[in-house]
Formats: structure tokens, C-alpha cells, sequence
């Protein structure tokens, strides 16, 4: 499962990890989590973020 | 300083720094100040504190007005330690288990500033919480500019504590906008964007949307920096919309460092070229100019040139310094150009093409290269790249 890097902030959204104090359980690939979660560091919204190189 | 009252019983209790020449690496020509805001209604409110150094000066400033144990809580709307600093010194003197309202990641972030753990209340975005006349409503910021920015707003007063938002690094006597002059402070609120904000663009861009969604009225803009916005507070929000859409104006600055005066030589005759197109054009040395001054240019100029001699196989080490520095603060929309004088390698000019060509900037040419002192005619190439870069900013 491919990992995703916040542009505004750097922070990357690992889907082995999820984001469980978000309500993303670990697993969660990238592709499926919703669309109104944000970057839990900085707030950047999903779009803000590209595949990692 | 004497707490200034901004408006009915609201006093700015903070501290002047009038000799801080260097703010992390940021130049403070002309000092800075830590605004801190007390409040004064059935409950009193203190909004931010100072840096460390200045803790007693704050409680000293609060004293002129009310007893620091008389205190009732603190609004910590930003972690960073020259607004969080003080903390622990006040909270000792108020008392430590009065309530430190901050953002969930201020939350976070106070307790891996601090050993000593505070009474921390975090709120969330538009929590609202009455201090008896009066109301305030917490907003977070995330990003603007660290993930625990929130600005505080009173509703029935209509100010907005903007933490580190709207600021200037000025120390002055002033308290306001229209106490001082209006250039100067907006030069000194355009570098600080430039310099701590710009990579943030299109996160403000956004909430200054979303402020202007909820309606919120604003009368005065107070951040913890500087002079407070009253006079017209939109000029301000108006400047950072700018600002972050990144709309460069039609000039050029020239970013370069020089050894034996030949890249200098090759600078001034580029100049020359883009003036001769009718484009205002600023040639920067680096040893001579600080870099925060320089990315201040960078931030509403076009063209973006940049000329470094060769210096062991490499950059000059000030370029590479400025090219770090810039590339992180994301700067968009430039045409670029590399140039310099060299010995005998000459890697700088391609260097600096792949780094400037790494932030998306569009590069003019592959760069202009000139071994040793440049001639009459590599100065005349010098001019006609400069007319180049002066023709594709008309162009742009």
C-alpha cells in the first residue's frame, strides 16, 4: 500500500498505521479514507497530498 | 513599556525588545516587541506570554494594572518559545493550577516544551468560552504557522489576537497602526510573510476564506508582534491575500555572491540589461545583504536571477545558504536564470539551473558562464541576457 506525503507540512500518511485519534483505522489505504479528513498535523485537506516518491 | 489600553479595560502588557538584531537567523534591524493582552472582566484574562528573559518585565507590566494573582486564566494561542517562554514564570507567580487554554496541538506541543506539566485545556475550532461581559471564540490555525497556531477572537469587543498572523518584527514607543509610518511597517509586515509565512500560502488562502465565511467583523487585529492593526485592519488581511496568491509584479532581483569582483561585474551588466527593458531590477549581494532582506525581494518579483562563482568544484557557500533557505519557503510563479565567473570547472551556474529548475522555476536559458574577468563583449552577453529576462517579465 502506497504511503502519502502532506505537501503543506511534510507529515506522511502511512495505511499500515491509519490515523486511529482521526477515526482512520490502521489499514486503511490512502485511496479509501474520506474525503473531509485532514492532515492531523497541519490541516491540509486530502488533495494537499501526493503519493510518496 | 507602560500597558497601552486598546480598548475598554483590554491593555497590551507587553514587552519591547529593542536590541534583537537576530530573530533565529532572521535579521530584526529595527528589534521586535512580544505583545502580551490582558483582559479585564469578571474574569481577567491574560492572552499570551513573553520570551523567557522578559517574564518579570510582563508580570511588572501587569502589576501596573491588576495583581498577577488576580489572574484567572491564560490563552495560549502559539507554542513558540517567544510567546510560550514565559509561561512557566507567570503561572508560578498567578498561580499553577489556573487553566492554560490552547489548541489540541498546543496541547501536544506546551507539554514537550515544558517539564513541569500546567492545567492545559485544550479547545477545539470555534469553542467559545464566556468571561463574563464578554466571549471569546478560539479558532485554530494549524499552520499559520506552526501546527498549534490558533488565533483568539472577542466577539463583543471584535478583535482578533492573531498570534504570530498579521505581525512585524518593530520595536517602537507606538502601540498602532496609525502612530507610525505606513510603509515602513508594511515593508517590515511583507518581510516577515516573505520570510516565516510564504510556504504556508495556500493554508491562508484558505482561512482567510473561511474567516470571511463566518462573517466574523473585525475592528482591530492585534498579533504578538509588532504594531496593532486598528486604523484598517483589511489592509492587512488585503496584503496577505496578495501576498500568498503569489502574483509577482514586473521586477527582477539578482542574487549573488562574488570573489575577485568578476560575477559582481557580470551582476551589474545583467542589471543593466533588464533596466534597459523598462523592469525595475535589484542586484543583491549576499555577503552585504541578509537574506531575509533578500527573500523579502523574492517575494513580489518575476524574475529571480542567481550568480555564484566557482569555489572549489561548487557553489559559493553563501549561495548555497540562500538557495536552502528559499527552497523551503516554496516561492512560485518566477522565471529563473543562473550566471557566474569561474577559473578553470565551473559547476556553479550549472548548479544553481538544477536547483532553481527543482523549485519550478522557468528557466530563461541554460545560464551564462564567463572564465576569469569578463571582456567587454562577455559583458555585453551579460547585458543581452539581462534584456532577455527584462523581455520575458514584460512577457509574463
Amino acid at each position: 500500500m502506497d504511503r502519502y506525503v502532506c505537501q503543506i507540512c511534510g507529515y506522511i500518511y502511512d495505511p499500515a498505521a491509519g490515523d486511529p485519534d482521526n477515526g482512520v483505522a490502521a489499514g486503511t489505504k490512502f485511496e479509501d479514507v474520506s474525503d473531509d479528513w485532514e492532515c492531523p498535523v497541519c490541516g491540509a485537506s486530502k488533495e494537499d497530498f501526493e503519493k510518496e516518491a | 513599556m507602560k500597558p497601552v489600553e486598546i480598548s475598554e479595560k483590554i491593555y497590551d502588557v507587553g514587552v519591547i525588545d529593542w536590541n534583537i538584531r537576530d530573530f533565529h537567523g532572521y535579521s530584526t534591524e529595527l528589534g521586535t516587541s512580544y505583545n502580551a493582552f490582558l483582559i479585564m472582566d469578571e474574569k481577567v484574562v491574560l492572552i499570551d506570554s513573553v520570551k523567557k528573559d522578559f517574564s518579570d518585565e510582563l508580570l511588572r507590566n501587569i502589576s501596573r494594572i491588576v495583581d498577577p494573582g488576580k489572574i484567572d486564566m491564560v490563552v495560549s494561542n502559539h507554542t513558540e518559545m517567544d510567546h510560550s517562554g514565559g509561561l512557566p514564570r507567570v503561572m508560578h507567580r498567578i498561580g499553577e493550577g489556573k487553566p492554560v487554554y490552547c489548541s489540541a496541538m498546543g496541547l501536544k506541543n506546551l507539554q514537550k516544551h515544558f517539564a513541569h506539566n500546567l492545567n492545559y485545556q485544550p479547545v477545539k475550532n470555534g469553542e467559545t468560552l464566556s468571561i463574563g461581559k464578554r466571549t471569546l471564540t478560539f479558532l485554530e490555525t494549524k499552520m499559520l504557522h506552526w501546527p498549534d497556531s490558533m488565533f483568539t477572537y472577542l466577539n463583543e469587543d471584535k478583535i482578533l489576537f492573531s498570534s504570530d498572523a498579521f505581525g512585524q518584527h518593530y520595536a517602537g514607543c507606538e502601540a498602532f497602526d496609525d502612530q507610525v509610518d505606513e510603509h515602513l511597517i508594511m515593508l517590515h509586515a511583507k518581510k516577515y510573510f516573505a520570510n516565516i509565512l510564504l510556504l504556508y500560502a495556500p493554508l491562508i488562502l484558505k482561512l482567510v476564506e473561511k474567516v470571511v465565511d463566518m462573517g466574523l467583523e473585525i475592528k482591530m487585529i492585534c498579533p504578538d508582534h509588532g504594531i496593532l492593526w486598528r486604523k484598517n485592519p483589511n489592509k492587512i488581511i488585503e496584503a496577505y491575500v496578495r501576498w500568498s496568491k503569489q502574483e509577482p509584479e514586473k521586477k527582477a532581483v539578482i542574487i549573488y555572491d562574488t570573489m575577485w569582483h568578476s560575477t559582481q561585474l557580470m551582476a551589474e551588466a545583467i542589471a543593466e540589461g533588464i533596466h534597459e527593458k523598462g523592469v525595475y531590477v535589484k542586484p543583491m549581494k549576499l555577503r552585504d545583504s541578509h537574506r531575509s532582506d533578500v527573500m523579502t525581494e523574492v517575494l513580489d518579483s518575476k524574475a529571480v536571477v542567481v550568480g555564484s562563482p566557482t569555489l572549489n568544484n561548487g557553489l559559493f557557500p553563501t549561495l548555497a545558504d540562500f538557495l536552502t533557505y528559499m527552497k523551503g519557503l516554496r516561492p512560485k510563479n518566477k522565471i529563473g536564470a543562473a550566471f557566474g565567473s569561474y577559473g578553470w570547472s565551473g559547476e556553479a551556474v550549472g548548479l544553481i539551473h538544477q536547483q532553481l529548475e527543482g523549485m519550478k522555476f522557468k528557466m530563461i536559458d541554460s545560464g551564462l558562464k564567463h572564465q576569469y574577468v569578463p571582456d567587454s563583449q562577455g559583458l555585453e552577453m551579460c547585458r543581452e541576457m539581462g534584456k532577455k529576462i527584462g523581455q520575458a517579465v514584460l512577457d509574463s
